[in-house]
């Protein structure tokens, strides 16, 4: 029986190089745990493999070794109890943002009438604030509204575990303040279990339990899992005054710039979960002097 | 005429589908397509006389072998250029292949299927005015060659001047169709 709601033992995906050159190991020993309604953020340079971890979550890409246990059972393959918001909204231009929620919805639930999926849809538009803008094909509506009609897609599945590939990443600033604002609202209500990959430090802050850093790839790890135990309903607009938040944003950046590239290859091992840090009270927080030691100007 | 587009719509577009969603199936009949592609119409016609020994279902057949390649193609092309993040919609939502290939490939492959039939009703009607002259008794080529040989020229230009209306039409008739399956990205 596994403790944890989900849980992720020495995941590892290499991927085979031409010629006789060995297999190029993109990241190994990953181990993580999320528990039930977590909302966990992803950070790490890219190339180190974040959306290759979230493809397997997924489903849609097979590790090379390791495990991912959700629920208690072994998972692989892809699934309806795992939702995907994609970086580029990926909706199916011929259908209507009203259409492409029931596309998802009817697939999720066979059995159900033609009046219950539509309402169930049209409910999750609405959530989104989309109510009204239905019937558009995704070429009439904006980039923040055709990723709005993506989050109402994933939500409306219900899914035990919601993966996010840089929802955001594509949006111009101002939406993107917008929708992470709505994102945080509809998962005040629904509390569903995240797991997000993003390269926006505030970002992070601003929605998750729990960040995650990784190290630069090859040979990528998950070093740390920083709390973020700013209480909620968090306000994008006031997070940044509140006292611990350059504290913790502090951190983050720091990994992004120096320990990212020291610790690669070096932290974590088989079944060795990542540091668990809290740099508001200080435990965990590795010793600034301490770990990089990188000689000559290559810091 | 219809009856030989039909059936090369019957043989092609499901064909098409197996070629485009399997680079295996690609590769092996890759071959074969590439060589029967370019025979010109005409040069089925005597094999088919022969085999067949009827000319109305010759010409059929002579229609189905010259209008299917275009939409055999097209069909490949455009359910091998599905963009992967749709079919990753539908792998997530654990759609059923076939559910997958009705639902997602063949309304994003539509488009690029009826242009690949939009080719080939074109060359269907190139080739039925030609074989008609050849098998004779009916239809529009054999008038024109008819006419020709009672030496009414203003009956073989209006003959000729039909055919380009037909020909315009039957291309109108599937644009307008097209336009229906068309959506914007």
């Amino acid at each position: 029986m596994s403790l944890h709601f989900i849980e992720v033992e020495n995941l590892a995906r290499a991927f085979p190089q031409p010629g006789r050159q060995p297999p190029l190991k993109v990241f190994e020993h990953v181990n993580f745990t999320i528990e039930k309604g977590e909302f966990i953020c992803v950070i790490g340079h890219s190339g180190c493999g974040k959306s290759t971890i979230l493809n397997i979550l997924a489903g849609l890409d097979a590790a090379s070794d390791g495990a991912f246990v959700m629920d208690g059972k072994e998972v692989s393959g892809p699934s309806r109890d795992r939702g995907v918001i994609f970086q580029n909204h990926s909706l199916l231009p011929w259908l209507s943002a009203l259409g492409n929620v029931s596309f998802a919805v009817r697939a999720r639930w066979p059995e159900w009438s033609r009046r219950q999926v539509r309402e169930h849809s049209l409910s999750y538009l609405k959530m989104v604030g989309l109510a009204g803008a239905e019937h558009k094909k995704p070429s009439e509506l904006s980039g923040g509204m055709r990723q709005r009609v993506g989050i109402a897609r994933a939500f409306a599945i219900e899914p035990k575990l919601l993966l996010m590939d840089e929802p955001f990443g594509a949006l111009d600033a101002l939406t993107r303040g917008v929708i992470q604002d709505e994102l945080l609202e509809i998962w005040g209500r629904t509390h569903q279990t995240v797991f997000m990959i993003t390269h926006d430090v505030d970002e992070a802050i601003l929605l998750a339990d729990r960040v995650m850093l990784m190290t630069n790839g090859p040979d990528a790890r998950i070093a740390e899992s920083v709390v973020i135990d700013i209480p909620r309903p968090r306000d994008r607009s006031a997070i940044h005054q509140h006292p611990e938040y350059y504290t913790i944003r502090n951190h983050l950046v720091d990994f992004l710039i120096t320990r990212s590239k020291s610790l690669q290859g070096r932290v974590g091992g088989p079944g060795q979960q990542p540091r668990s840090v809290n740099p508001v009270r200080g435990t965990g927080v590795p010793d600034r002097g301490g770990t990089p030691r990188v000689v000559g100007g290559t810091g | 005429m219809l009856a030989g587009f039909a059936l090369a719509v019957v043989v092609a577009v499901p064909i098409g589908f197996l070629i485009g969603m399997s680079p295996v199936l690609n590769n092996a009949l890759n071959p074969y397509i590439q060589v029967l592609k370019p025979i010109s119409p005409l040069a089925w016609m005597p094999l088919a006389l022969f085999t067949i020994k009827d000319a109305a279902t010759s010409a059929i057949f002579v229609i189905f072998i010259c209008s299917i390649w275009p939409m055999l193609v097209n069909t490949a092309f455009g359910v091998a250029s599905v963009k992967r993040d749709w079919l990753n919609v539908a792998r997530t939502l654990e759609l059923s292949s076939i559910r997958t290939a009705l639902f997602v490939i063949l309304p994003a492959a539509a488009p690029t299927i009826l242009t690949g039939m939009r080719i080939s009703i074109g060359i269907s009607w190139l080739v039925i005015v030609a074989a008609e002259m050849l098998v004779g008794g009916t239809g529009i080529g054999y008038y024109v060659w008819n006419e020709w040989n009672n030496l009414d020229i203003a009956a073989v230009i209006f003959a000729i001047i039909m055919i380009g209306i037909v020909g315009m039409l039957l291309d109108a008739v599937l644009a307008q169709a097209g336009h229906f399956l068309r959506y914007q990205e």
